[in-house]
């Protein structure tokens, strides 16, 4: 069997309580990301934070009071905001992507 | 100074709650238990207790209110039965999970269908592998000194798991007797003061409570839960000794009645121990060397003192009130014929389901035990491995 550095059911805190909130942080939902991975253009975007607002994983980035593009640390592929995007030319259209699975792991 | 008063199950339990004023109660009414939530409804209108009163809308969301209450830090209770339990089935399991001391009465019902309200013990029964502590009451006394202790066994830090308090509905949760309630005074003090290892409300400790655990954590979180209930054997004892200093009515995990030279025995739980020990009587006038054991605590089970209190019986009859349908006899029979395996010496065991959807069980019908039991004894045979009494056949 592979040794595991994990604690014991000694050593775990008591009733699943976990003493580091907000670690989900650390869970990089990118990875589950299989084929598809969103492009967002610039060009066509008006601004109306749809994809913000609808994007399940916060994965949308905003800086200074404006949508930037993806954060595909947490994107999952899933195409919600590409749906919503109501812009005439889309905003946010999917795109084909090598799965690279491992590779999205180490980071 | 105590006090006598002639209270029925239900309120015995209302009585109980109003004493230690839990911070939060949250509970949804159903037959048989309703008068339990009732009363203590009555008791916060009247302004007697001062703890939180939550009225869900079912008792998916009680159980669901007492999980969050107790995580923030409370001592919480509820009260239900029957379908009541069974709505609160994932909850019961979360609660165990999360180690949160909430403790339960439940007045005993049948589960449908077919749809009856009457007693017996398939819905506590059903929840026995739900990781809370099940104590079972034979009388109004035993309801509200159960209740009591309940508290101090699950919120102790060697323990912190839920317990339930099981009372018969209607024999025991409608049926008037005379309690001796204690001074308030004495059973809050009984009781202490409940301080949470960990609460969601405190600031400078920030948590996370339910968390996902995956393939990697989930097998020693549910080994390390075991602990608690494995630790409240020890703690159990410890309250049921201290309550009988405080009260002068000591609690075990069973209770054994004429077994000194008892050669055999018939085990059974709740109200029904009552009118076997009347049975015993009448049978030991006629010179029948028969016992009692009435067991208390079913989980965590004291599968070695039950098996020693037996191992030198001829024969003994268990008698459970609810089935296991496809099982190797009902739960009772099957704990306790299995902690007799190790034991060269045993007694011939045989198993009686009794009184389900509130049936009936009577003195004759522990004297036809008894009789089986003396056959059993002389001829060292067994006929019937699992019967039914009181049951048109």
């Amino acid at each position: 069997m592979n040794k595991v550095n994990k604690e014991t059911w000694k050593e775990l805190t008591i009733g699943t309580i976990n003493l580091n909130p907000g670690n989900s942080v650390e869970n990089l939902t990118g990875t589950w990301r299989s084929g598809k991975k969103p492009l967002f253009k610039a060009e066509n975007c008006i601004q109306c934070f749809f994809c913000w607002l609808y994007c399940p994983h916060f994965a949308i980035l905003v800086q200074d009071g404006e949508v930037k593009g993806i954060n595909y640390d947490y994107c999952t592929g899933c195409g919600i905001c590409s749906v919503e995007c109501p812009s005439k030319e889309k905003s946010i259209i999917m795109v084909t992507e090598e799965i690279g699975l491992p590779e999205r792991r180490k980071r | 100074m105590s006090t006598l008063k002639t209270l029925n199950g239900n309120q015995s339990i209302a009585e109980a709650v109003r004493q230690v004023d839990p911070d939060v109660m949250a509970a949804y009414p159903i037959t048989p238990s309703t008068a339990i939530v009732e009363t203590i409804a009555q008791f916060k209108a009247d302004g007697l207790i001062s703890g939180v009163f939550v009225c869900p809308e079912s008792e998916h969301s009680a159980m669901s209110v007492c999980i969050g209450a107790s995580a923030a830090g409370g001592r919480v209770m509820t009260a239900t039965a029957s379908q009541g339990l069974a709505l609160m089935w994932e909850m019961l399991y979360i609660a165990a999970g999360l180690r949160l001391p909430i403790v339960a009465a439940i007045a005993n019902r049948s589960l449908s269908a077919p749809i009856n309200i009457h007693g017996d013990h398939s819905d506590t029964m059903g929840a026995r592998d739900s990781g809370w502590i099940q104590i079972y009451s034979e009388n109004c006394q035993e309801a509200y000194d159960n209740f009591i202790q309940a508290f101090r066994i699950a919120e102790d830090q060697r323990v912190l798991t839920p317990v339930l308090v099981g009372l018969d509905g209607f024999i025991i949760s409608h049926s008037m007797e005379v309690v001796r309630v204690e001074d308030d005074e004495k059973v809050k003090e009984f009781v202490g003061e409940y301080r949470p290892l960990f609460s969601l409300l405190d600031t400078s400790r920030k948590i996370t409570v339910g968390s996902l655990d995956f393939t990697d954590y989930y097998f020693e979180h549910k080994r390390q839960q075991l602990e608690g209930i494995e630790n409240s054997v020890e703690v159990i004892k410890e309250v049921g000794e201290e309550f009988g200093k405080t009260f002068g009515r000591e609690y075990g995990f069973f209770e054994k009645y004429r077994m000194e030279d008892a050669e055999i025995c018939i085990v059974v739980m709740s109200s029904a121990a009552g009118t076997c020990k009347d049975a015993i009587d009448e049978l030991r006038e006629k010179g029948v060397r028969i016992g009692l054991l009435k067991p208390r605590v079913f989980r965590p089970f004291p599968n070695q003192l039950i098996a020693e209190s037996l191992k030198d019986m001829k024969a003994v009859a268990v008698l459970d009130r609810c089935t296991s349908p496809g099982a190797f006899g009902a739960p009772l029979f099957s704990e306790i014929r299995s902690a007799l395996y190790d034991y060269e010496k045993r007694p011939k065991i045989v198993n009686y389901v009794y009184g389900l959807g509130g049936r009936d069980i009577q003195v004759e019908h522990f004297k036809y035990v008894s009789s089986k039991l003396e056959e059993i004894a002389e001829t060292g045979k067994v006929e019937e491995l699992c019967g039914y009494l009181n049951l048109r056949e």
